[in-house]
């Protein structure tokens, strides 16, 4: 029992914010997950010297880092290339997939859902088929856009031209078939670039310097920029649209534009790392899980964790079994299936 | 003096069905009208048309200015809705729910205010809900629920307050402690409150004036004594009842044939 002047004393109440200490955690697994990333590799270079190479880009900083100019170079033009468009993707794809499930009410969602795989898969089968490898990323890209404006336009035409969320991913199945079989027409009549399709929808981070990080960056920067301005208004929109509503929010202008940005976010990291599953569902919920159900803190932090995530996938892809890799997508979904079960498992908090 | 709500000749079409058909309706400032009806009788909808939730032909008018004038957010500080089964956001603590119900004064990309807390803070205080103030909404019983609804309604700070079958999930003591704090609200806030009801006595024990909806339209408009009558209710509703007059109000009780 608690002395009578303690109980009279009101208990100060905070609303859910992102609490400092899980945006430094965040912080914290993001700059660990990268200097390992640059660290470990068919040559083992001391995490501090990599930092210390890092520091050193920045202009008129000139550290001594203790690295050879061959390590040195190793770091900085081949394996930061990499950490930087695992970082970016990652971000990309998690921030994306709790704004999906966000935006459609629906745990199940994906950064995927309005056909983005189908339309940048059958864009980069159609790069390698005419034998333009150079340019998949560019095909993807144009792919998935061509799908997303398909589905819009679809999904615009259901009763009194409403797009309700029911009807955008319904148009966006219906969608993704048709692309889906237009892709395996393609392959089968050009059976013999299978393989190098295959890799592409496995996923994989290339390793041919900052073009990928340069044609990824405008549009995640943008796509992040919208999604992470509206983290209140995903949650006025959680009350659905009659509440959203009567709470003075134009519901559908705000779903469209988060779909429409999000979308774009995702067919760029599409386009430059093939299709990587899983982490678009699952780093938003495991957010939930353990950090709090508002997308204030769900957002931020997906975007943190799942760079952080999937730059320690891609170390696993690429040491794993070297000197081959492993595809990205299956170490995602192998390494991080397991752990969601845990969390799950473990957490007292489910739901939507 | 302007009214907090007035309707003439509304008409609204849903999929090809004229749900409401030419309704009149008005209601003084502060004073507590309850919409009744059978079911289908379209309440629902005349209550989401006043709100501005759906489009209505003819006029509409809160505080003197017509709804379609009004911008979103300036109607969402003038009217606040509480629907028959609001949406209960999983894991959400019952202070950021009530949070929401700020959402007209926060800029669209903006994030809520010292004051805007306090607002929240204080009316949680004055629907005795401080101690669920961390519990998710889901978490609480019927009773309490319909409080935090209630809750974030008047967080809204609006002058009106439409609610729509406000005590159908409660037991008839949660009921009444429901419609008496409503009741005070009314008196404290100088609120103005329409709602629907399917409860006729308890319908006619809170307000001050009942409107009898069938089909549409109105076919009744007075004080619960003029509206609840045997003949109005077995014409209307189909229903064998005896009407008695109590103390507070006409209690109507069903007969078997």
């Amino acid at each position: 029992m608690s002395p009578p002047a303690a109980r009279t004393a009101a208990p100060v109440h905070r609303p859910a914010r992102l609490t400092g200490r899980w945006l430094l955690a965040g912080a914290v697994a993001v700059v660990a997950a990268a200097l390992t990333g640059l660290a470990i590799g068919p040559v083992a270079i001391n995490p501090a010297g990599a930092a210390t190479e890092l520091l050193n880009l920045i202009p008129g900083v000139d550290l001594h880092s203790g690295l050879s100019p061959q390590e040195a170079a190793i770091v900085t033009r081949l394996r930061l290339p990499r950490v930087a468009l695992g970082l970016i993707v990652g971000a990309m794809l998690a921030l994306a997939g709790g704004c999906y499930q966000a935006v459609f009410r629906n745990p199940l969602a994906d950064p995927y859902l309005l056909g983005v795989a189908a339309g940048a898969g059958l864009g980069a089968t159609v790069a390698v088929a005419i034998g333009s490898a150079l340019s998949v990323p560019a095909f993807a890209f144009a792919g998935a856009l061509l799908a997303v404006a398909l589905a819009h336009t679809l999904g615009a035409s259901g009763v009194g031209r409403v797009r309700t969320p029911a009807t955008l991913i319904l148009a966006g199945v219906a969608v993704a078939a048709f692309l889906t079989a237009m892709q395996t027409y393609v392959l089968q009549r050009h059976s013999e670039t299978i393989n190098q399709v295959y890799s592409w929808l496995l996923g994989r981070l290339s390793t041919t310097g900052w073009r990928d990080v340069g044609l990824l960056l405008p549009y995640a920067v943008v796509a992040a920029v919208v999604v992470l301005a509206h983290r209140r208004q995903l949650d006025v929109l959680s009350l659905g649209d009659d509440e959203a509503s009567s709470l003075g929010v134009h519901p559908q202008r705000a779903r469209y534009l988060l779909v429409t940005a999000a979308t774009l976010g995702t067919a760029a990291a599409v386009a430059v790392s093939g299709l990587i599953g899983f982490v678009g569902i699952i780093v938003p919920h495991t957010i939930r899980l353990l950090a709090g159900t508002s997308y204030r803190v769900i957002l931020p932090l997906s975007a943190l964790f799942g760079a952080a995530f999937l730059t320690l996938a891609d170390l696993a892809a690429r040491t794993v079994a070297a000197p081959s890799e492993i595809p990205l997508g299956v170490v995602t979904a192998f390494v991080g299936a397991p752990f969601f079960i845990l969390v799950l498992r473990t957490a007292s908090r489910v739901g939507l | 003096m302007t009214a907090a709500v007035e309707v003439s000749a509304a008409r609204v079409v849903l999929g090809g069905t004229t749900v409401v058909d030419g309704v009149g309706l008005a209601v003084a400032l502060g004073e507590w009208v309850t919409i009744i009806g059978p079911n289908g009788a379209g309440k629902t909808t005349l209550l989401r048309a006043v709100g501005g939730l759906l489009p209505a032909e003819g006029a509409v008018t809160l505080f003197g200015t017509p709804i379609g004038r009004l911008p979103r957010r300036e109607r969402a500080r003038l009217v606040a809705t509480v629907p028959q089964t609001p949406v209960v956001p999983p894991g959400m603590a019952v202070l950021d729910y009530v949070l929401l119900g700020r959402t007209p004064y926060i800029r669209p990309l903006g994030r809520e205010s010292a004051a805007d807390v306090d607002v929240a803070r204080d009316v949680l205080q004055r629907l005795d809900l401080t101690r669920f103030a961390d519990r998710p909404l889901e978490t609480l019983s019927g009773g309490e629920r319909q409080r935090a609804f209630l809750a974030r309604a008047l967080a809204q700070g609006a002058g009106l307050l439409l609610l729509d079958e406000p005590t159908s999930a409660l037991d008839i003591g949660h009921q009444q402690e429901v419609l008496d704090l409503v009741d005070e609200l009314r008196g404290d806030r100088g609120l103005t409150v329409l709602a629907c009801m399917h409860d006729l006595s308890l319908a006619g024990e809170y307000s001050d004036r009942l409107v009898l909806l069938v089909g549409g339209r109105v076919v009744a408009d007075g004080a619960p004594r003029e509206v609840l009558t045997e003949e109005l209710l077995s014409k209307h509703y189909g229903a064998r009842v005896r009407v008695i007059d109590a103390d507070h109000g006409p209690v109507i009780i069903p007969r078997r044939s």
